[in-house]
């Protein structure tokens, strides 16, 4: 092969690792325990209800705050119900809500996010005022707004997280986006006659995909943090529903009086799975950004 | 801009009048009956026989001058409650914001400049403060150091200074354990990328000596990205103060927040937001001013992220 | 300094700097790998001396290796010398007097000034903090030198961030400052590259100026031969962290004793020349540590090698007041004009 002189030298990266399972690979040991963290967290989520070994609801008050005894490992809570069923019990809500915040989040940032790095000009002046404008809401402050308009309650919660996070994703989103923009394929396939909104939704949206994911990721996190707060302050799920941050308000008169296991308990499911979202959305981030040097 | 920001959050607290269920009536009066009389004073007090813009125009001129409506609940002027409360939570808050800027850069540039265990150390322990709501760090601050050595009070604000300092130190650290691992980590890898740029290099082949290589260079560049994600850090704390109030049994703004919330006091919800959101958004702002300050390359207003 | 003194030989006066079988080794990928290979040269004082190499031939990393820049976890073997002393083990206020003495100009301009500071602060905190000068008289020197450097309305710079002046006026900018601590060496690191070419001859005319004015050495680094040629009275050839060769400026061209350095001359095109193809050398250039080990490094892609030069790393020989590590350079001298692909 013929060089011209000044070619600059530099040794072959590494192949890519391809796929799923690779990406997670690449993302080290901590990676992978975060990500087991998590499944374990999913399935108890799907199924925790069925997993209980007691009834979550039932409450029976002569039991109330005995500690860890036969066959109950985290003792009673302060309605004499088995704390470890309520946990289990209460992973659904803890996850869906979430889940449904990085949703709509991540739809709504990533659209707003790739029209504004497409049609530039004027829509994503717009856009991008519109986003600066919206970020004067926090999304706990939102949320609480809510609750006072529509009734506490997780769907009201959940949404507002939702609209609060949006143009913190649309922001980080339309930086990747405009500079997938830029790149030589795009205006070769706009000379070739693609239309926008193919060239948007099957290349780059997907060139995105790695960026998308973590941003996903990390979102969780915090919107698990700020729903159990919500659910905490009383304005989210209600009790008696089981869910972490309600359990960890309920339970919170115990820690004065000597009984702390079951808010604890609750405040420690929390801590963990959000640590894993943490450590594997950072992990993802640093792969996003790395693809892109 | 900022004025364009706080126009339109205003906008928004007060069509959410408008959004809740039912007639503007049943939301001020949070589905409570009233009688007559009351609800004729609540239709004259929001000119609910005008048009949606004048009334928008007389809500905020009233608010702009202090009037913020009467809270349902407590039978008082929501400004006065207001004003009674300010002080708790952003006595909280600084408390806070001092914490955060403290332990938070400190640690940052100490596991940037030493590394090696800690390095390690401040790495292992925001990864998991990271991760800690401020609710539960309040619950485990309450059992450790109330309950079990009983170093600090539980609950309630305090009388005198010295009181008010007891009281609010475990709130304050409870608002400032995740922010401050945030903070912690953005400084180490901001002083850490600083490091490594060229201009250090020449300053390095100039021959200046460490201490001031690493004050001048590293630092002072470092500045910038540090100044402008603790500010926002610090801005974010006034909305998650009130979980921690709650927590606390303190009586701040964000606990009444969200008490009125509970009891569809709207009046009270929408003044307190209107509140909150302003001291945001003026923080923000003033982050703004600090980073053209700190950079020269940028003029005021177009904060990179 | 006539023209009959070899270049090789030992000098009849110490150089200001000898480089003595340097060897520097990198962490590449987890291993440490070498970047540079048993590198020798000196400088005499007031002497210009170019560095000519392709990318990754080592050609920046020997200026590091000099003023002690390397990066974190490299190895170093072998000597170097300034005025007598040996700079690896100089530390602490020897070591920045050293720093004083030498003085390095980069490449990029932008990227190699701090730009939260002035331009005033820039250039005087070296005099300032080492030699203790006094801020207002550090502060007229610095303007006496900008208007040396062709600066207009020097005061008015002084007060300026960098990102205020143009690519070029911050190269001139970084030049006057090396300069302001009265050096004894420059070493210049590709300092036109990143520039426009018209501004790269403003600024080559500029320092080569200076250079003359204030009698200084100089190791002048680029990947362009004739520019090295152009101001250096002599040029060393480097390729995969090695020195080839070694040579008076002038020769390079009519008189070259490796293969490689009339490839690098061959291949640069003159404009009033006419061909049907750029010539190139075929092959990639290498780094130190992709070079196979036990042969010539440069034998792939050589025209003239022979199954001989695939068997040992050829060593440095004299020939004719120069240097060259290629084993058939007594046989090839002559021939190696008319390289082509």
């Amino acid at each position: 092969m013929s060089a011209v002189i000044g070619v600059s030298t530099r040794p072959a990266r590494p192949p890519a690792r391809s796929g799923a399972l690779g990406l997670l690979r690449s993302t080290g040991a901590a990676g992978i325990a975060s990500a087991v963290v998590i499944a374990v967290a999913t399935v108890l989520a799907a199924f925790g209800p069925l997993l209980a070994p007691y009834n979550p609801d039932l409450p029976s008050l002569g039991l109330a705050w005995i500690g860890p005894s036969g066959g109950h490992l985290l003792g009673y809570d302060f309605e004499g119900r088995d704390v470890l069923s309520r946990l289990l019990a209460g992973a659904q809500s803890s996850m869906v809500g979430p889940l449904a915040v990085v949703i709509g989040a991540m739809v709504l940032g990533t659209l707003i996010a790739v029209v504004a790095a497409w049609r530039q000009g004027l829509t994503d002046t717009v856009a991008s005022s519109g986003l600066d404008i919206l970020f004067a809401f926090p999304g706990i402050l939102l949320a609480v707004l809510a609750a006072a308009v529509f009734g506490a309650g997780l769907t009201a919660a959940a949404t507002a997280l939702a609209i609060a996070y949006m143009p913190y994703v649309a922001r980080v989103l339309r930086g990747a986006a405009l500079r997938e923009r830029g790149q030589p394929y795009v205006a070769a396939l706009e000379v070739q006659g693609a239309s926008g909104t193919s060239i948007c939704l099957r290349h780059i949206v997907p060139n995105m995909l790695p960026l998308i994911v973590a941003q996903a990721t990390i979102l969780f996190g915090w919107a698990m943090v700020d729903l159990a707060a919500i659910s905490f302050l009383g304005l989210g799920v209600q009790p008696p529903a089981p869910n972490w941050g309600v359990m960890i308000s309920e339970n919170q008169p115990g820690i004065l009086q000597g009984y702390p296991m079951p808010s604890l308990a609750a405040g420690l499911c929390i801590v963990g799975v959000v640590i894993a979202f943490n450590v594997l959305g950072e992990r993802l981030f640093e792969r996003a950004q790395a693809a892109h040097r | 801009m900022l004025v364009a920001s706080l126009l339109i959050a205003s906008f928004v607290i007060f069509g959410a009048l408008y959004l809740a269920p039912g007639n503007p009536i049943t939301a001020l009066s949070g589905g409570r009956a009233l009688p007559p009389a009351s609800l004729h004073v609540l239709e004259l007090r929001y000119h609910l026989n005008q048009p949606f813009l004048a009334q928008y125009w007389y809500w905020l001129d009233n608010a702009l001058h202090g009037n913020l409506g009467i809270s349902i609940t407590l039978q008082q002027n929501v400004s006065a409650v207001i004003a009674a409360r300010m002080w708790t939570t952003g006595g909280l808050v600084l408390y806070a914001a001092l914490i955060i800027l403290v332990v938070g850069i400190g640690s940052g540039v100490i596991a940037a400049l030493r590394p090696g265990w800690a390095d390690t150390s401040v790495l292992v322990s925001t990864a998991i403060t990271a991760a800690v709501p401020s609710f539960v760090a309040a619950i485990v601050l309450i059992l450790l150091f109330s309950v079990k050595l009983g170093w600090f009070p539980a609950l309630g604000n305090g009388t005198d200074l010295w009181s008010n300092v007891r009281h609010f130190t475990l709130p304050a650290i409870a608002l400032a354990v995740s922010s401050l691992a945030i903070v912690a980590r953005v400084t180490r890898a901001a002083v850490r990328e600083e490091a490594d740029r060229e201009h250090v290099q020449t300053a390095i082949s100039r021959g200046i000596p460490p201490r001031q290589l690493i004050r001048r260079h590293v630092l002072r560049n470092a500045a910038i990205p540090i100044a402008t994600v603790s500010g926002i850090t610090i801005a974010s704390l006034i909305a998650v103060a009130a979980v921690v109030e709650t927590a606390f049994s303190m009586n701040g703004l964000g606990a009444y927040l969200v008490q009125s919330a509970e009891s569809k006091d709207l009046a009270v919800v929408q003044g307190i937001s209107l509140v909150l959101v302003t001291a945001f958004v003026l923080i923000n702002a003033l982050v703004d001013v600090l980073y053209a300050a700190l950079d020269p390359r940028v003029a005021l207003g177009s904060r990179a992220q | 300094m006539t023209g009959a003194e070899s270049a090789a030989a030992p000098a009849r006066q110490e150089p200001l700097l000898s480089v003595d079988g340097l060897t520097v080794l990198l962490p590449v990928e987890g291993q440490q790998r070498a970047v540079l290979r048993d590198v020798s040269l000196q400088i005499r004082a007031g002497e210009a001396v170019g560095l000519v190499g392709e990318s990754g031939s080592g050609k920046s990393m020997t200026a590091r290796a000099i003023d002690r820049l390397l990066p974190r976890g490299a190895e170093v073997q072998g000597q170097i010398y300034f005025d007598g002393a040996d700079v690896s083990a100089l530390s602490g206020s020897q070591l920045r007097g050293y720093r004083n003495k030498v003085a390095m100009i980069f490449q990029d301009p932008r990227a190699h000034v701090n730009p939260v500071r002035r331009i005033g602060d820039f250039m005087t905190e070296a005099l300032r903090t080492n030699l203790g000068v006094p801020t207002a008289d550090a502060r007229r020197r610095a303007v006496d030198m900008l208007t040396q450097v062709g600066i207009e309305d020097p005061e008015r710079r002084l007060r300026q961030y960098p990102h205020e002046l143009s690519g070029g006026m911050l190269q001139r900018v970084m030049i006057a400052a090396a300069l302001l601590t009265e050096p004894a060496l420059l070493l210049a690191d590709e300092p036109t590259t990143a520039l426009d070419v018209t501004t790269q001859a403003e600024v080559m005319a500029i320092l080569d100026e200076l250079r003359r004015s204030y009698g200084l050495a100089m190791l002048f680094i680029t990947h362009d031969l004739d520019l090295a040629a152009a101001i250096c009275d002599r040029t060393v050839v480097m390729y995969a962290g090695q020195v080839v060769e070694i040579r008076r400026s002038e020769l390079l061209h009519s008189d070259p004793l490796h293969p490689y350095t009339a490839a690098l001359a061959a291949a640069r095109p003159e404009i009033a020349q006419k061909a049907s193809r750029l010539r190139a050398i075929p092959g990639r250039p290498l780094s130190a540590f992709e070079a196979p080990a036990g042969e010539c490094a440069f034998a792939p892609r050589c025209a003239y090698a022979q199954p001989t030069c695939l068997t040992a790393v050829p060593e440095l020989t004299e020939l004719d007041d120069g240097l060259s590590r290629c084993s058939r350079a007594a046989e090839l001298r002559g021939h190696l004009e008319a390289v082509h692909v």
